[in-house]
């Protein structure tokens, strides 16, 4: 019974992570049809930019209230650079799909290079508090303390995102443009500034993903975007684009069916059902399980 | 953000001077082609140095090897612009066929102990009816849906050969190639020359194939399905089956391309699973210039050949004199080609092969410059 919750609270952090990459993406797909390659991009932003913060910055440390600092300068970087890239390299390509997907392709390859070359390919040791190595004893279970950040940060996220969306006027352009992209425009309403919210919200949830991602792993690496970004992708596509539920659906059932498999079959053959799933959905139900069709 | 401006609005003065350059060029433009595969036959006899280009002569094994490995990625992006250029469809799984031509030669040689002769064709096919088993069910889709669920099953792939299941694929350390079932012409250093001919061989196939296809009849539906599908529907042709061919042949060409590049490289490693080698196919694809005759095949060699030797360059002097910042990032050959394909897909959309009719208009406006009032 303690490895079934335990399986489930860690296949949940897992989730959480996805649902962390996945919302973004899946806001940005919806909204402005960009398939954004450069997500991990923000992801390892994140990440690093918390890591120097615990190092570096004053009032920033590895624990306490200065973890705080560190892991709010990493999303306030994670959200600059989204911004920025929207502003200068997606914004002149508007319209053109399959350019925006090259130009985002380049910056991941590029970006990945640049930190990198900054910090080295090796893994490095994440400075983190204290209590998230430990863990706490649920239902019998010894869960790790990192999981449960992740879930309460993404709830958080989550609740947030939703609250957003529902009762402020620039949500409402944001699930309008979802819906009818043209049909905004054309009431006057200049959905490109609600873009670049969407951008600057995915960064953000993005580098929350990846500095307590660090936390949770332990480590920070620069491909370690590009890894989560496959399964974002595939949870946006269960989930169905443009739909920040469906994406928290979708991250729930993938969190979970990996960790299970993995852990009662092979090692690795849990990922593989992952992708099944993914076939079978799209088979079954080629918009996801809420949201618009998915065509280019 | 400069406007890149169509090349066509100056047409009607830029015309008048083209009838005016000698046309002896011209009249040897067809056979281009052939003299450049005739210098790249007999290239492996010249045993010039060329400084700063290759480390040694042309002629020894190390350079022969890199340019083999150029060739076969030229031939490679060519296979890849028949799905990307021609027919319009953005595949993120090329890497799996390619890596089912890698292992499937090598497992059959090394595991099985077949000849090369028997696991060369067999490893082809499989490649290519693994393209149309995975195709079938990914056509389904369109658009960026297509491209996330070849994305998808190509992850598969690379799950399947870094878990290593069934102890064939050697895992992370991948699996050097047993070369007691080979030829002895194509064994150890010496003969890496006959690695190069091969090379070359396979890269004047594929552009051979994808030329034939652009050219027949359904070569002009894959066009038509790029422009606009559903009048292709319209016209009474079902694209999903055209797409289908198009995507297994591209498939069964990557997987012979695999074939090649596992005898070059001596075995497979797990990183040519990774979807980072079909980006960078697209990459190729995208400087060379989609579509186009050349552009993919000279993408390919250029990125190949640039990936190979940035790393020396950015060991050289020149750049570790520069200032950290600058000399640290380029020292990443990903960064250099990553930022030379974003500034590509801004300001030469056409790739390296509309260079030439921008170069010539860019010629023609200074000539007719100054008759003309600004």
């Amino acid at each position: 019974m303690d490895t079934i919750i335990l399986l489930t609270l860690t296949g949940l952090g897992l989730a959480a992570l996805y649902f962390l990459v996945a919302s973004g993406l899946s806001l940005v797909f919806g909204l402005a049809d960009v398939l954004n390659f450069a997500h991990g991009l923000f992801l390892g932003v994140g990440a690093y930019a918390t890591w120097w913060a615990a190092g570096n910055l004053p009032g920033a440390g590895p624990d306490g209230l200065g973890f705080v600092v560190a892991v709010a300068f990493g999303v306030a970087a994670g959200t600059l650079m989204a911004v920025l890239v929207e502003l200068v390299l997606i914004r002149p390509l508007y319209s053109r799909t399959i350019e925006q997907v090259l130009v985002t392709v380049g910056l991941s390859l590029a970006g990945v290079a640049l930190l990198q070359a900054t910090w080295g390919a090796d893994a490095r040791p994440f400075p983190r508090p204290e209590w998230t190595r430990q863990v706490t004893s649920i239902l019998g279970a010894q869960v790790p303390n990192g999981g449960l950040l992740l879930i309460i940060a993404a709830v958080l996220v989550l609740a947030a995102i939703l609250a957003f969306l529902q009762w402020t006027r620039y949500g409402l352009i944001i699930r309008a443009g979802v819906e009818n992209r043209e049909m905004v425009t054309a009431l006057g309403i200049d959905v490109r500034k609600a873009f670049t919210l969407v951008f600057a919200i995915g960064g953000a949830a993005a580098a929350l993903a990846g500095a307590l991602g660090s936390v949770y792993f332990g480590t920070v690496s620069p491909q370690q975007g590009g890894s989560l970004l496959i399964f974002a992708f595939i949870v946006v596509v269960i989930g169905g684009m443009g739909s920040v539920v469906g994406s928290a659906y979708a991250a729930v059932a993938v969190g979970l069916l990996q960790q299970f498999v993995n852990y009662y079959g092979t090692s690795g053959l849990g990922d593989i059902c992952v992708v099944a799933l993914l076939a079978v959905v799209l088979l079954l139900r080629p918009q996801g399980i809420a949201g618009k069709v998915a065509t280019a | 953000m400069t406007e890149v401006k169509s090349p066509e609005l100056p047409a009607p003065p830029a015309a008048v001077p083209t009838e005016s350059t000698p046309g002896r060029f011209n009249r040897l433009r067809p056979y281009l082609p052939l003299v450049v595969l005739a210098v790249a036959v007999i290239l492996p006899y010249s045993t010039l140095h060329l400084p700063g280009i290759f480390e040694g002569t042309l002629n020894s094994p190390g350079t022969l090897q890199l340019l083999a490995v150029c060739l076969v990625f030229g031939g490679l992006a060519a296979g890849y612009d028949l799905l990307f250029g021609r027919t319009g469809m953005l595949s993120f799984g090329h890497a799996l066929y390619f890596a089912a031509g890698v292992y499937g030669t090598d497992i059959l040689i090394t595991r099985a102990g077949l000849p090369l002769w028997q696991a060369a064709p067999l490893a082809i096919v499989g490649g290519a009816t693994l393209a149309g088993l995975i195709g079938a069910v990914a056509l389904r889709t369109i658009g960026i849906a297509f491209a996330m669920v070849t994305l998808a099953f190509a992850q598969v792939g690379a799950i399947l050969v870094a878990r290593d299941f069934g102890g064939l694929t050697g895992g992370e350390e991948g699996l050097p190639l047993d070369v007691a079932g080979l030829p002895a012409g194509l064994v150890g250093v010496a003969n890496t020359v006959n690695l190069y001919w091969l090379a070359l061989a396979y890269l004047v196939a594929v552009v051979f194939v994808v030329h034939r296809v652009a050219a027949s009849p359904t070569g002009r539906v894959l066009a038509g399905v790029r422009d606009d599908e559903r009048r292709i529907g319209v016209l009474g042709l079902d694209p999903y089956r055209f797409k289908l061919v198009a995507f297994t042949l591209s498939g069964g060409l990557a997987a012979a391309g695999g074939t090649v590049y596992c005898l070059i490289v001596g075995g497979a490693s797990p990183h040519i699973t990774s979807s980072e080698l079909t980006l960078s196919l697209l990459v190729m694809v995208v400087l060379g210039g989609p579509g186009t005759r050349w552009g993919p095949v000279l993408g390919g060699i250029l990125y190949m050949y640039l990936d190979h030797r940035l790393v020396s360059f950015g060991s050289s002097d020149a750049v570790s004199a520069l200032p950290a910042f600058l000399s640290r990032p380029l020292s990443e050959p990903l960064f250099v080609l990553g930022t030379v394909f974003i500034l590509a897909v801004y300001f030469f959309p056409g790739g390296l092969a509309s260079l030439a009719p921008r170069l010539a208009l860019l010629r023609n406006a200074l000539r007719l410059g100054p008759r003309r009032p600004g």
